[in-house]
């Protein structure tokens, strides 16, 4: 590697740094409106995380994500107003659910492959769109609102409540990023960046396909709950077509790690930034904001299909976030055969 | 061949693909300490028979023992972790990692190591195959060469106690061919049984205590190297005289 290089990458580490910190002091700075943003960006950026893990290392390729978005909702809202759990351990019970519907959904993902896992997990998803629309404390098809004491425990002013809802969502998204960048690099994580690159090598060199499936799977599930609770908070509703949205939440989310780079930790992070950026300067542009989206997607696909972070990583020479493992150094000088 | 004991038994082995047999009722036992080399017309079976030893492909009837135990029901990695390691024709590197992961990822989940202990194993192997100065390599980057070398080199760190090597002498020079020969040399004096599908004769005829020849998916002949290339019918199959 070449010296720019090293220093292209140090730098590149000092934004990703800077940005990081600048997240963790947002509330000191900004306003209301800032806030709602950049909590939307760190539940989506969480959102972004799982799907890469899926799709980009497991081969798991799940247009069915929102439907633990939505059971995290759900079941957050069912457990704060309906049986009157303390709204701090709600969240638990989000995760816990979430989990609990990944059981039976793995029968799915571990029956089918490729294009028709992508369709049987779609299938999965908007069944239980359907069935949470037949919730009858939950108001049917068109939901509920959250009720304004639920609200008020997580700040009474609505500019605390704000900053609450922030560093949820900010510590959610510390926690996704710290846990699977330690799981990718475990041995387990070894495996999957073995299978990201040949599935069928990776099986023939010991890696066992199956429980490296159902680990990702399983790992996604509490997350994308915790990302659904936050999201319900934030919003202060639940129903079955917003908490359910296979727009917003699966749809962008392959588009954002697509854009970004899959198989990767850099490219889901740079993918949902530029998501938010483009979408902060283009809303006003209403629907050709989404084609100029759209556009530019298939643009990096075609010239890159690592994405922004593929054409970026051939600049640099290197990762930003270290998950590979090095032989100890001067070993190669010291055994030559 | 040795007097050893038994690590591969094949009995009534068969795969069709639909209406087409690729491998026809094969029979085959290999030594412990044996180096058995498999030579054949393309399309005869050979791939095709390392898919079913390795676990990729289903066999439709016959079967496989290895180490004194029936495999068919076990994955590809679990073949992998009781030490059936394989090669292949064409390279499937993991092409994003460095050379030095690809062996590690063997080490830690074929041989069933800690990421610490198999960094050694993976170290080790990479000297004897000499890769040693590429490990900081993507794999992806590699010469043919050195692609064919990783294979072998992957195949090794899951410490095997059988090695099915397929064409991993092709398209090397005579130098190369030497090398590589000293490489098995080693590999088998420690113990690992070897199945070898190769073209170049010559390095079979130099290791291979005996060769079978496979002829639309069933041996024609196996037995010592001279006597199985001085065979008439061989010539005719593989040679096409």
């Amino acid at each position: 590697m070449r010296r720019h290089q090293h220093l292209s990458i140090a730098g590149g580490r000092i934004v990703l740094a800077g940005a990081a910190l600048g997240l963790a002091v947002a509330p000191s700075f900004l306003d209301a409106g800032g806030l709602t943003v950049l909590t939307e960006f760190l539940c989506l950026l969480v959102l972004a995380l799982m799907w890469n893990l899926l799709a980009g290392y497991a081969d798991i390729v799940t247009v069915g994500q929102h439907a633990f978005v939505g059971v995290g909702a759900y079941a957050f809202y069912g457990a704060v107003v309906l049986l009157g759990v303390d709204p701090y351990l709600a969240f638990a019970a989000a995760a816990l659910m979430a989990f609990a519907v990944a059981l039976p959904a793995m029968v799915i993902v571990f029956r089918l492959r490729a294009a028709y896992l992508a369709v049987g997990t779609w299938v999965v998803a908007e069944v239980l769109m359907l069935i949470a629309g037949k919730l009858p404390n939950f108001g049917f098809g068109s939901g509920v609102s959250l009720p304004v004491r639920v609200a008020r425990e997580f700040g009474a002013r609505p500019d605390v409540r704000f900053a609450t809802i922030y560093w949820l969502a900010f510590a959610l998204a510390a926690a996704t990023f710290a846990s699977t960048w330690l799981l990718l690099r475990s041995r387990i994580g070894l495996g999957l960046t073995a299978m990201r690159d040949n599935e069928e090598a990776a099986g023939a060199t010991g890696v066992n396909l199956v429980r490296a499936r159902i680990i990702c799977f399983l790992w996604t599930a509490p997350f994308l709950g915790l990302a659904g609770a936050i999201i319900t908070l934030q919003k202060l509703r639940i129903s079955p077509p917003a908490s359910f949205s296979i727009i917003d939440w699966t749809v962008f989310v392959i588009f954002n790690v697509v854009i970004g780079g899959i198989g990767s930790l850099e490219g889901p992070i740079l993918g949902t930034a530029l998501f938010f950026i483009l979408r902060e300067y283009l809303a006003q542009l209403g629907t050709w904001h989404l084609i100029i989206l759209g556009s530019l997607s298939i643009v990096i696909i075609l010239i890159e299909p690592g994405g922004l972070w593929g054409l970026l990583r051939r600049v640099l020479g290197g990762d930003l976030i270290p998950v590979s493992h090095r032989a100890r150094p001067g070993f190669e000088t010291n055994r030559k055969s | 061949m040795t007097e050893h004991a038994t690590i591969l038994e094949i009995a009534g082995l068969a795969k069709r693909f639909g209406g087409l047999t690729v491998i026809d009722g094969l029979n085959l036992t290999v030594g412990e300490r044996e180096i058995l080399g498999i030579i054949g017309p393309n399309g005869a079976g050979k791939t095709t028979l390392f898919n079913l030893v390795a676990g990729v492909l289903q066999p439709s009837a016959g079967t496989i023992r290895y180490a004194g135990r029936e495999i068919g029901g076990l994955r590809t990695w679990d073949r992998c972790r009781i030490g059936i390691g394989r090669t292949y024709q064409i390279p499937k590197p993991f092409a994003h990692m460095s050379v030095f992961e690809n062996v590690l990822t063997a080490a830690v989940h074929g041989a069933g190591k800690s990421i610490r202990a198999a960094r050694e194993q993976a170290e080790a192997m990479l000297a004897l195959t000499g890769l040693a100065a590429d490990h900081a390599q993507p794999a992806g980057q590699l010469t043919l060469l050195d692609l064919k070398r990783l294979e072998l080199c992957r195949a090794l760190a899951i410490g095997p106690r059988l090695l099915l090597l397929d064409e991993i002498a092709g398209g090397l020079t005579d130098a190369e061919v030497d090398t590589l020969l000293g490489i098995i040399q080693r590999v088998h004096e420690k113990g690992t049984a070897i199945i070898w599908i190769e073209h170049v004769i010559r390095a079979l005829r130099k290791l291979c205590h005996r060769i079978a020849v496979l002829h639309e998916g069933a041996f024609v002949t196996i037995g010592e190297p001279g006597a199985v290339l001085a065979d008439s019918r061989v010539k005719t199959i593989y040679l096409g005289e």
